[in-house]
């Protein structure tokens, strides 16, 4: 059974871990820039498991900024991982323990979340394990390759090639939009208030912009479209 | 101050951050807003960090466009995510291989 959920979230981690493979690679080259050695960049990917935050943080060391920055910065831009966790705590297994949740806490990203939210039923700890294992190999790999090899990618691939993750996003999106009209009012919704606070607000930082945005969103189509409130679903699912 | 100080202070705080709701809400949440609003967070999060970003992520807008485009044509048709994620980016790069060429 472990096993099984294991395996499970190994192979729907593939796609983060291909995704975090590019994207760290631009945020090794980064964090080499500025001033990091490769262990050094490789250690926060490995202890961070997050991209705005770590380009944030790799920012604040290069500028010799205070503690009380660093912590303020990582609130801010992290803040919305809370909201995840709570979306997350309501999903959890019955086999979800203190200590599976507390090793657990460890791997949630907007891709894992996004990824194991969307399972039908409950998730394991051991679904939950798979799809960090790959996903933190993925990006720790990447973050150590491309702070090792600087720019062994022409401009013009890795260029590209940071769209990917956005590709990924939208693929998540979009089938259940097309399928529940409450979907496709939130996502819409969340999309122009996110394009409007760019242009309209820009001295709001990109993490506070995604949680109010977002927050928003999710409230309106809360009241407009209630949910049935879940009932208790034993049936063990990964 | 050493790196390895701000590296453990930022590993803190984001650990901090995602392990409190996680470990503390153990009870199922009754308020129904409450409810709705958690379903709803996931989509919502995620549309809200894909836009407007993904136009600037290929560090040209059009060729960027042309790889959204593609991907919204490809998630409309069902295609599991590493492909849409993959042919926005293949996208990208010929728009911006073909730009080069006009």
């Amino acid at each position: 059974m472990k096993r099984s959920h294991f395996l499970k979230g190994l192979l729907h981690g593939i796609p983060i871990f291909l995704g975090y493979l590019s994207v760290s690679f631009g945020f090794g080259i980064l964090a080499v820039k500025s001033g990091l050695s490769v262990t050094e960049a490789a250690a926060v990917s490995l202890f961070n498991l997050t991209s705005a935050g770590q380009a944030a943080g790799v920012g604040i060391i290069a500028a010799n900024g205070s503690l009380a920055e660093m912590i303020l910065a990582q609130i801010v831009i992290n803040l919305r991982y809370s909201l995840m966790s709570l979306s997350l705590s309501q999903k959890l297994d019955k086999s979800f323990t203190i200590p599976h949740r507390l090793a657990a806490s460890y791997g949630i990203t907007d891709e894992i979340f996004a990824i194991a939210s969307v399972q039908p039923g409950k998730i394991t700890p051991w679904y939950m394990y798979g799809i960090i294992l790959i996903s933190t190999f993925g990006w720790v790999l990447g973050t150590a390759l491309g702070a090792a090899a600087g720019t062994v990618l022409p401009a013009d691939i890795s260029d590209a090639l940071g769209i990917m993750l956005y590709g990924m996003f939208i693929a998540i999106i979009i089938p259940p939009a097309k399928k529940e009209h409450s979907v496709l009012v939130g996502v819409l919704t969340a999309a122009a208030l996110s394009v409007a606070m760019y242009f309209l607000a820009p001295f709001i930082t990109s993490g506070f912009a995604v949680i109010i945005c977002a927050a928003a969103a999710a409230a309106l189509c809360a009241l407009i479209f209630p949910v049935k409130i879940p009932e208790e679903q034993d049936g063990e699912q990964a | 101050m050493t790196i390895a100080i701000y590296i453990a202070v930022m590993a803190g705080v984001t650990y901090l951050i995602r392990m409190i709701p996680l470990t503390l809400v153990r009870k199922r949440i009754k308020s129904r807003f409450l409810n709705s609003f958690l379903y709803y967070i996931p989509y919502t999060v995620l549309s809200a960090m894909t836009f407007p970003a993904i136009f600037f992520s290929t560090g040209n807008t059009v060729t960027a466009s042309i790889g959204t485009a593609a991907a919204l044509i490809l998630a409309y048709a069902g295609m599991p995510l590493i492909v849409v994620a993959i042919a926005a980016a293949g996208t990208a790069y010929l728009a911006g291989f073909i730009i080069t060429l006009i």
